[in-house]
């Protein structure tokens, strides 16, 4: 036995972790868009700061009694991190819904993977880990170009990144195991429709959610992107205490975890014989 | 035998491969029509968007945003924007339309080279299929219109132009979008069109007027949606001026810019 | 009408820049008749089906479809084709039915008339009973017969197929065929491609092969194989490596050898005679076979390779 194959050998008794080879693949197909996707990872967050943020927050901050509304903020310092954390639930959200079903129905990549000595759980924890990926890089860039406004430059962006990538990942799994049970894309459009614009629109990015009728406040709060507004807003401006961290922190942890659970028991059922 | 044998007009014959060689593009929208009579669904589902749009503006920045003064007239924020999201849709529908499901219907399905072994021509397909796009804007338009009104958006009843004015900027845009969707190679190059369509989306003076832009407004205007939105404005406040025949000739020249490009493009890809 | 040839080409010839597809061929197509481009991959026969659908301008030579012009013409012409691309190109988004329907609209006939001839169509290539099913779950012997009765929608008097049966199981083409012919039958002049030698004997009265652009040879299948080959052929196998040296041994057998990677072919009036001699000559194959001559003979004859893609 040559050197070289003992190394592979051996390499492999120590393993690379299953649910990393699936994550892999992703990787491997991202690598042909990777250009034109960290070009919108850096550009579009600056686009809508500098759109939203400075062009509508001029005559936000102008307008008498909004900056008591905001909490004492100008109006990119308020919907800065929110956007961080918006931007990684829009990503998770899309790579959840058609790239899960060409890897079901399409291409019937997961079905190859089944295929090998993968575990469809295994694959299911590939593809999370993947989710995980985007929305480091979404809300990473996201957090790189707030660096550069004075409201937002501080070490709460340490903080806001890793509550983007939970916020993310709350909407990835529950939708990705959603995906994994159909055959179609048909309910695709609804889902973005009634469930992720409106929750982009309502949940507490562009305005406080004390603005919504009191009915319907309590809808905004269920969502997980109000508890990852809230934190990473909190974090990045300072007013955050602890019982509020660690409430905001609770809820989201609990979505992510339920959400495993369910997409493992979602490609359980799609790949297991 | 041969039933469908056209009748040759003579006037087309004299300019025998005209540009605009068409003579039956309804058939592309009758196509559109059939693959579309069992998706109505996603079409009435996208009514909701307009009402959620424009609830967020009118809950959110009802509060945060007083009245702004735009050409020394002072106007709500919710109609200041409303019109300019009615012009947005439009534009987003349109190069929705244009870009990926063309490619698909291009360079996947074959679709066109199956059509063009009939009697229809390239000019057929490229004004079919765009106004296939227009006829859905159209759709789109008015069930924005529809909820602007229902929400007591509207300041005048002359917003009723606002349609044939999203129609325009929807063609314009379909022709443009399937003209560069013509030189698209796969599908990784439609990451950049959110690059494109997400700029003209927050700088068309959408959110706040021109002035604000200072020294940089000329770039503005040259973005096909800030012609749109100047002219759904208007319509919304029922203002008039000669100054509004620019923005539709700009509109006029892109569209015919685009539709002669895609056919000529159509022509060279299908035909050799 | 009747006199005047369908197709008529003289000096056709078609260029992607340096490269010449068709380099000058004369093609006359009677009406009622059934011809056949034969040639490998590459041939230009494709190029040459584009040119006669109108969908591909000749770069230059003369074409005439039913006596019009392609160029000026092809509008006219095309309202008068049926066609059967190679790849099936049928319409995803809609059902079987929808396919022959909007099809036939491309045509300008009335709804009405495009549903009775569907319905009619389905029921011609055994298809009724999926008219409601969407294209994609379709087996790929039924995606072509769609693809047939959606080009015979405008009741087209000449049809023109592109590799009909290429990718299809035995069972799927036999089906074809039987379908072909009875076309033929009611007086459809088919025009197709093929690099299949059987499709070609089964379906072609009269046929050309083509080679690089060129016409090599041209008439029926049976005097195709009269000129160019001879009655039987005996085939050959040797251990692999070895065949080079058995057949200059056996050289002198038979009118004529062809020396193939894998095979001997001695080309023989007589090929048990043959067969015997080679015996005789101490040069018994591992395996032989003596059959009839074939267009695939006539090719190797012609061009002096195999029909292989």
């Amino acid at each position: 036995m040559t050197s070289s194959t003992r190394n592979r050998v051996g390499r492999n008794r120590v393993g690379t972790p299953p649910a990393v080879r699936v994550w892999e693949r992703s990787l491997l197909l991202h690598g042909r868009v990777w250009k034109s996707s960290l070009l919108g990872s850096f550009l579009q967050p600056l686009l809508y700061l500098a759109g939203m943020g400075l062009g509508v927050g001029a005559l936000v901050d102008a307008t008498t009694g909004s900056p008591e509304l905001l909490g004492g903020v100008s109006y990119l310092a308020f919907i800065a991190p929110a956007l961080l954390v918006a931007a990684a639930m829009m990503v998770c959200a899309q790579d959840s819904l058609w790239p899960m079903l060409d890897g079901f129905i399409w291409s019937e990549a997961y079905k190859g993977m089944a295929a090998t000595p993968l575990t469809p759980g295994q694959v299911s924890d590939g593809i999370a880990l993947w989710h995980a990926t985007r929305a480091v890089v979404t809300a990473g860039g996201f957090a790189i170009v707030l660096v550069l406004f004075d409201d937002t430059r501080t070490w709460g962006l340490l903080a806001a990144v890793p509550v983007g990538v939970a916020t993310g990942l709350a909407f990835a799994l529950p939708i990705t195991a959603w995906a994994a049970t159909r055959d179609g894309d048909r309910s695709f459009p609804a889902i973005l429709r009634f469930g992720i614009i409106p929750t982009f629109l309502f949940a507490g990015v562009f305005f406080p959610i004390e603005q919504l009728p009191a009915a319907i406040q309590p809808i905004a709060m269920v969502t997980p992107l109000w508890h990852g507004v809230e934190l990473a807003r909190g974090a990045v401006l300072g007013t955050l205490s602890a019982p509020a961290a660690s409430l905001h922190s609770a809820v989201l942890v609990a979505y992510v975890f339920a959400g495993a659970v369910l997409c493992r028991r979602a490609f359980g059922r799609r790949l297991g014989s | 035998m041969n039933v469908a044998a056209p009748s040759r007009d003579v006037p087309l014959r004299i300019v025998p491969l005209g540009m605009f060689d068409a003579r039956r593009p309804q058939r592309m929208v009758e196509r559109s029509l059939y693959v579309h009579r069992r998706s109505w669904m996603v079409i009435v589902s996208g009514f909701f968007e307009p009402l959620f749009y424009l609830l967020s503006i009118r809950v959110g920045f009802g509060a945060l945003i007083g009245d702004i003064t735009v050409d020394g007239r002072t106007i709500g924020y919710a109609e200041f924007v409303a019109p300019a999201l009615m012009a947005a849709a439009a534009m987003n529908g349109a190069i929705y339309d244009s870009t990926m499901n063309v490619f698909y219907k291009l360079k996947v399905s074959k679709l066109y080279d199956s059509v063009l072994a009939t009697p229809m021509s390239t000019a057929d397909v490229a004004l079919g299929e765009i106004a296939w796009a227009m006829l859905r804007g159209l759709l789109y338009s008015v069930a924005f219109l529809l909820t602007m009104w229902a929400l007591g958006m509207t300041a005048s009843p002359w917003i009723v132009l606002a349609i044939p004015a999203c129609v325009l900027l929807g063609f314009a845009f379909a022709a443009v979008g399937m003209a560069v969707t013509s030189y698209m190679r796969s599908w990784a190059d439609f990451e950049y069109v959110p690059a494109v369509q997400v700029p003209l989306f927050l700088f068309s003076a959408t959110f706040f007027p021109l002035e604000q832009y200072g020294s940089w407004s000329w770039i503005v205007q040259l973005s096909p949606l800030y012609h749109g939105v100047a002219l759904v404005r208007a319509a919304n406040l029922g203002e008039w001026s000669w100054g509004l025949l620019g923005h539709v000739a700009f509109l006029l020249v892109l569209a015919a810019i685009g539709l002669a490009v895609t056919a000529r493009r159509l022509r060279t890809m299908l035909l050799t | 009408m009747a006199a005047a040839p369908l197709i008529t080409a003289r000096g056709l010839v078609k260029r992607f820049g340096d490269f010449a597809a068709v380099a000058g061929i004369d093609v006359e197509v009677e009406s009622g008749e059934s011809f056949g481009f034969l040639g490998p991959n590459g041939a230009g026969k494709s190029s040459t089906m584009r040119m006669i659908g109108c969908v591909s301008p000749p770069t230059s030579g003369e074409l005439r479809i039913f006596g019009l012009d392609p160029v000026t013409d092809g509008r006219e012409i095309r309202a008068r084709l049926g066609v059967v691309p190679q790849q099936d190109q049928l319409d995803a988004e809609l059902t079987v039915e929808e396919n022959l329907v909007v099809y036939g609209r491309y045509f300008d006939i009335p709804r009405a008339e495009c549903r009775r001839r569907a319905a009619e169509l389905l029921d011609f290539v055994q298809l009724t009973d999926r008219a409601g099913s969407k294209v994609d779950p379709l087996s790929g012997g039924m995606k072509r017969r769609v693809t047939i009765a959606r080009s015979l929608i405008n009741e087209p008097s000449l049809l023109l197929l592109d590799e009909p049966t290429t990718g299809l199981d035995p069972q799927a083409r036999h089906v074809l065929w039987d379908r072909l012919y009875r076309l033929k039958q009611r007086g459809v002049t088919l025009v197709l491609t093929t690099h299949y030698m059987d499709e070609a004997e089964q379906l072609c009265d009269r046929l050309v092969v083509m080679d690089g652009g060129r016409i090599v040879a041209e008439g029926s299948p049976r005097s195709l194989i009269q000129q160019h080959s001879t009655r039987e052929v005996l085939e050959l196998r040797y251990a692999p490596g070895t065949n080079e040296e058995r057949a200059h041994a056996i050289a002198d057998i038979g009118d004529r050898q062809e020396v193939l990677p894998d095979r001997v072919l001695v080309y023989t009036h007589d090929g048990e005679a043959a067969l015997h001699e080679v015996h005789e000559r101490d040069a018994a194959p591992i395996s032989s076979l003596v059959r009839r001559s074939s267009l695939e003979d006539v090719f190797l004859r012609l061009t002096g390779r195999t029909l292989v893609d």
